[in-house]
């Protein structure tokens, strides 16, 4: 477990260096789908909720899972949607 | 079922991880960004394939109803909503993100056992234990701190800063309830505590953004986006998912950035802004606005006649042009006057509208090229060479005394300088001064015209008088 520990912070410090170069590398007019993006894939603790929805039997867990799940799907279909629907409109001049 | 190999799940979400990283790549530029939504919608799949085919999934009943409402609520949504409304759909969408953080962590810790966070002895690991409290507390924070932004946003609630005495203190002697809270949940993993300790969060995540003003939201959408990230970061060190670790770092420091951004275009520290209580119904904006100094006043007629016989205009758009929905109109001012031979360009301030980037959306809806839209260190040397500025619905943002007035309130704030032109028209429903409570130098110049009205139905006359 505290192995582990130390290589997920490995792995989280990287990150957010990864994160700082890749967003300042973001064009300013594309800040607004930035945050529906980020929106949408920080949903990814769907997968957490999976896990907590997952048993066969009944309980408190599968319960809050299955809330969690539902509210996380909600912003995954929408942010990514909402996303295409803004980035459709970016248009050049012609 | 398919039984998967634990260095394949790795990979898969190492995929996924990577296929997030090409999403925001891809924002570089509008031609990339459409494949990188595709980038991060195919992670996505990947990454909710591979958790559902692991050996804790065992029914998938309720896993299907759970998918098939999001995406009816969640595509429902984002067909319809209006663009600007996007910053509270986002707040909204936050507070979702952070409500999903607190449920799982609480799933967690009422099932430990299914996350396999049970140490030998019968009880969670501690590590377990702090990261599911964090996870819990930064999500319920995101969860309440949304909901009140959302409802700022929406207009529910009034956009003013609430403020009372012993605020600061109250909040303090929270934070330290709920940090007490999770070192105890440490020795002793009680229900009682870890739910008081939530609970506790989601009261702070309220007392945080109600002092926090109206326009100062673009910050606070930002600084909730960071904070959804870091949840999110929270629940992958609970569940040792490294792809939510990546993703939670990578949203947590793009949501940082932006706030950075924000506050640097409003020249305010991060904690100036947080401490709250900036414009709003402040008594300073009337102490300062009497001003009865004569300013030029001109109609839709002259307007069209100065524009039409410009060499090049400038329009400065903000956050009045969304609330009167003005953007058509000016798209098509904008046709006449490039027929007439104009060149028109458009210079966005980093805090014009609600949140980051708001104003490039309602231009680029309303089918302005996103190459005629300009940021505001590459255009601000060219209004000296400019004939005709068109400030639309912004303010402060033009005010030249952040240059040269160290007693304002907005001094040493970037600003757009529009006052460089030949002639400024600025389109105004009043004489009201902005946001900051600032009277503008600007309205007072020689080469200001002001033209007073609705911002939309202004743009339209002087459509019909070129």
């Amino acid at each position: 477990m505290e192995a582990n520990f130390v290589s997920q912070l490995t792995i989280f410090v990287l990150a957010i260096f990864v994160g700082y170069y890749v967003v300042w590398s973001v064009t300013p007019a594309l800040h607004t789908p930035l945050m529906a993006v980020t929106n949408a894939i920080s949903s990814v603790i769907i997968v957490g909720a999976l896990i907590a929805v997952g048993p066969a039997d009944m309980s408190l867990s599968k319960v809050l899972g299955f809330i969690a799940m539902t509210l996380a799907a909600v912003n995954i279909f929408g942010g990514f949607t909402v996303t295409q629907r803004m980035l459709a409109m970016y248009k050049k001049k012609h | 079922m398919i039984e998967l190999h634990p260095n394949v799940v790795s990979l898969a979400y190492l995929i996924a991880a990577v296929l997030f990283i090409m999403a925001l790549r891809g924002l570089s530029s509008p031609e990339s960004s459409r494949t990188g939504n595709y980038c991060g919608m195919l992670g996505m799949l990947i990454a909710v394939t591979t958790t559902a085919l692991g050996p804790e999934v065992e029914s998938y009943g309720w896993i299907f109803i759970a998918l098939g409402i999001g995406a009816v609520i969640g595509i429902a949504i984002a067909r319809n909503i209006a663009m600007t409304a996007m910053p509270q759909l986002v707040a909204g969408f936050h507070s979702l993100v952070g409500m999903a953080a607190v449920l799982v962590a609480g799933a967690a810790f009422a099932n430990p056992g299914a996350f396999g966070l049970v140490a030998p002895g019968g009880e969670i690991y501690v590590a377990s234990r702090v990261e599911m409290a964090l996870g819990a507390a930064i999500g319920a924070i995101t969860f309440s701190g949304s909901v009140i932004a959302f409802t700022k946003l929406q207009g529910l609630v009034s956009g003013a800063p609430v403020s009372f005495k012993g605020q600061h203190p109250l909040n303090a002697l929270i934070g330290l309830a709920i940090v007490g809270l999770i070192v105890y949940f440490c020795f002793d993993q009680q229900p009682a505590v870890f739910w008081t300790m939530t609970a506790l969060a989601f009261v702070i995540g309220v007392l945080i953004i109600i002092p926090i003003g109206g326009a100062d939201m673009p910050v606070v959408v930002s600084m909730l986006n960071s904070y959804s990230g870091w949840a999110a970061a929270g629940i992958g060190f609970t569940l040792g998912n490294d792809a939510l670790i990546i993703t939670g770092a990578l949203v947590g420091s793009s949501g940082a950035i932006l706030s950075y951004i924000m506050c640097k275009g409003m020249n305010r520290s991060f904690f100036n802004v947080i401490l709250g209580g900036f414009g709003g119904d402040s008594s300073a904006a009337t102490a300062t606005g009497a001003d009865d100094r004569p300013v030029k006043q001109g109609s839709a007629e002259d307007a069209a006649f100065i524009m039409k016989n410009a060499g090049s205009v400038i329009i400065v758009p903000g956050y009045g042009m969304a609330v009167a929905q003005a953007q058509h109109a000016l798209r098509e001012l904008t046709d006449e006057l490039k027929d007439e031979g104009v060149k028109v360009s458009f210079a966005i301030h980093p805090v014009a509208g609600r949140m980051p980037g708001h104003m490039n959306v309602l231009l680029a809806e309303a089918n302005v090229p996103y190459d005629e839209v300009f940021e505001l260190e590459d255009i601000n040397n060219e209004f000296q060479t400019t004939d005709v500025v068109l400030v639309i619905g912004a303010n402060d943002v033009t005010n030249p005394s952040a240059k040269t007035d160290p007693t304002s309130p907005i001094y040493g704030m970037p600003i757009l300088d529009v006052e460089k032109a030949r002639t400024v028209l600025f389109i105004k429903r009043g004489m009201a001064s902005g946001y900051a409570g600032v009277q503008n130098e600007l309205f007072y110049r020689d080469n200001t015209m002001m033209l007073f009205g609705d911002a939309k139905k202004m743009v339209e006359s002087i459509i019909r008088n070129l």
